[in-house]
């Protein structure tokens, strides 16, 4: 038998996303943002995300037909998003999938979008470890999950008690006066020079005490406001904020934080594996210090490539996939979208 | 065999006509909040109540509001999608015409919705034609009751807005139609007697910038 022909829909924020694949192949990545109508907001404005899902849902799944030269009619099962993300947008695709499902007379499976960006890597190096732990990092969360399997389910570790990582780098970048998203632009201007020891700035909830309680929770609330005061000091006395060395030393502080803790969770579970998702994994100081401290720790690092850590449409028809091959029961048809949906929860069944 | 459905209202109505607009299975269910739940089941036993598959299915209409936007995208984004795969037309209606052909009345009248934000969606229209269609001729637009009410004044008015704000549009009918009907928008389409548009979602609004708070709960 042929491995199964899945179609995945993104719409958790403001990236509508379309993939195709087969098995743990990658046929088709369609993806449109609405990024650019967000950037002079500083942040993503939901009622434009929801309205550019709905004009952008048929075009992407006509280019991601094309690309994969395959027929709507051919496919298997869809697989969408049902959770967590902004309800709005996690309703177009949803519905849209629904659409799909329904006309092809095919299973629909609503998935969570944080089990999806683990179940990413299948496309990029095959099966998952048989027992790892996942880091995901990105504008709207940093979690550290425990995964067995996953398609039976993850075990939240520790997340963030309050900015996301990603967060913390588009409110320095706004401080430093960088463009949104501030991911790439900290990243280019720490390796334009930057002196990463310029200034050592909190490392939040490392503290023996806080490790008591929060030993795998990050913060980066703190940080972003050390970075703030810092930069406000220097202009106050009329200096110049040397962008660069700055960016650098914050980006330093947040990757330290998020490898050691990542890889403290690995020996705690006793996991030999390490996978970072989310769009921060695309930071190149992160793949570096994660990749070091790893090595020394006996660790063996997995990073899907930068296109598929970001929101897209394959990381979804790839758990999709995965449900599909596991032999698991589809989604109702009345699969409502749920924007706070527990990560413990893979499939919305 | 024409699938109908709009869910600019707390309604999800869905339809089935034959070329010839007689009506083979319908539902209406009113639930302003599950319009993503309701709508896929409610199409899928309107297929099977009309021992359909939707390879049958020779178009499809889609009311495009005026309405609360996310329960609008919910009907506009399953029509194109579904128009898409089974490669069959998608008819487009404003849900205000469809509201305006269900007034029995002889009589020029004027349709109001809710809009939330003590706001309504309206229009006017002519009396009816011989074929039944109406001509819309103000609107559709929004507006607070208090603004438009001389504008309406002394019209029966149509829909969910009249039982809302009955006193502020001077409204006296007592059998005031609240929801649009899938029904009547499957004949109309399928007759021919209500005017055809894009399936593009009609806001009339523009978008709040209220920024996702707190830790956002996407990736
Ligand atoms: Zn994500």
């Amino acid at each position: 038998m042929s491995e199964p022909l899945i179609l995945g829909i993104e719409t958790s924020c403001d990236e509508t996303g379309v993939g195709i694949v087969r098995g743990q192949t990658l046929l088709a990545d369609a993806i449109a943002s609405s990024v650019e109508e967000h950037a002079r907001f500083g942040g993503v404005v939901p009622e434009v995300a929801s309205r550019a899902h709905l004009e952008a849902m048929v075009p992407t799944i006509r280019r991601a037909c094309e690309t994969a030269g395959i027929k709507p009619t051919d496919v298997d099962a869809v697989a969408v998003t049902s959770g967590p993300g902004l309800a709005g947008a996690l309703l177009v695709g949803v519905a849209a999938a629904k659409g799909l499902a329904l006309s092809l007379d095919k299973p629909i499976y609503g998935v969570n979008h944080l089990a999806a960006h683990v179940a990413v890597d299948t496309l990029e190096h095959g099966d998952l470890p048989k027992g790892c732990v996942a880091m995901l990092v990105s504008g709207g969360h940093s979690s550290l999950l425990a995964v067995e399997d996953i398609t039976e389910g993850v075990v939240p570790m520790g997340s963030t008690i309050d900015d996301a990582a990603g967060e913390a780098f588009d409110k320095v970048a706004r401080v430093l006066g960088l463009p949104f998203p501030g991911g790439p632009w900290i990243d280019k201007a720490a390796r334009d020079g930057g002196d990463r020891m310029y200034v050592t700035f909190p490392r939040g909830l490392t503290s023996q005490r806080d490790l008591e309680r929060h030993r795998f929770d990050f913060s980066f609330s703190g940080l972003k406001t050390a970075v703030a005061r810092w930069v406000e000091a220097k202009r106050r006395d009329g200096e110049d904020v040397p962008v660069n060395h700055v960016a650098a030393a914050f980006q330093e502080a947040v990757c330290d934080v998020l490898t050691r803790k990542a890889i403290d969770a690995c020996k705690d579970r006793g996991f030999e594996h390490l996978l970072i998702g989310g769009g921060v994994a695309a930071n190149s100081r992160l793949r570096v210090m994660a990749e070091e401290r790893a090595a020394a720790a006996g660790i063996a690092v997995r990073v899907p490539r930068p296109g598929l850590c970001t929101d897209n449409g394959a990381m979804v028809a790839a758990l999709g996939s995965e449900l599909v091959r596991s032999g698991k029961a589809p989604s109702p048809l009345d699969l409502p979208a749920d924007s706070s949906m527990p990560v413990t929860e893979v499939l919305n069944a | 065999m024409l699938l109908a459905f709009d869910t600019s209202s707390a309604a999800v109505t869905v339809a089935l006509a034959t070329p010839a607009g007689e009506i083979v299975a319908s539902s209406t269910t009113v639930d302003a909040l599950r319009h993503g739940e309701l709508l896929a089941p409610a199409i899928a036993a309107a297929l099977e109540t009309a021992g359909v598959t939707p390879r049958d299915l020779t178009g499809i209409a889609v009311g495009v509001g005026p309405g609360p936007f996310t329960g609008l995208r919910v009907g506009l984004v399953t029509a194109r999608t579904m128009g898409e795969v089974l490669g069959i037309e998608v008819s487009g209606v404003c849900s205000l015409d469809i509201l305006a052909r269900q007034s029995t009345l002889t009589l020029p009248v004027a349709v109001a919705t809710d809009a939330r934000r003590k706001e309504i969606y309206w229009a006017l229209y002519d009396g009816p034609a011989a074929d039944g269609s109406r001509r819309r001729l103000e609107g559709p637009a929004v507006d607070k009751p208090a603004e438009v009410a001389h504008v309406l004044s002394g019209l029966p008015v149509i829909g969910r807005g009249a039982v809302l704000y009955a006193d502020a549009l001077n409204v006296v009918a007592d059998d005031v139609v609240e929801y649009p009907s899938a029904e009547v928008l499957a004949t109309g389409v399928a007759t021919r007697t209500l005017e055809v548009v894009a399936p593009d979602p009609l806001y009339l609004r523009r978008p709040d910038v209220t920024m996702s708070s707190g830790p956002k709960s996407v990736l």
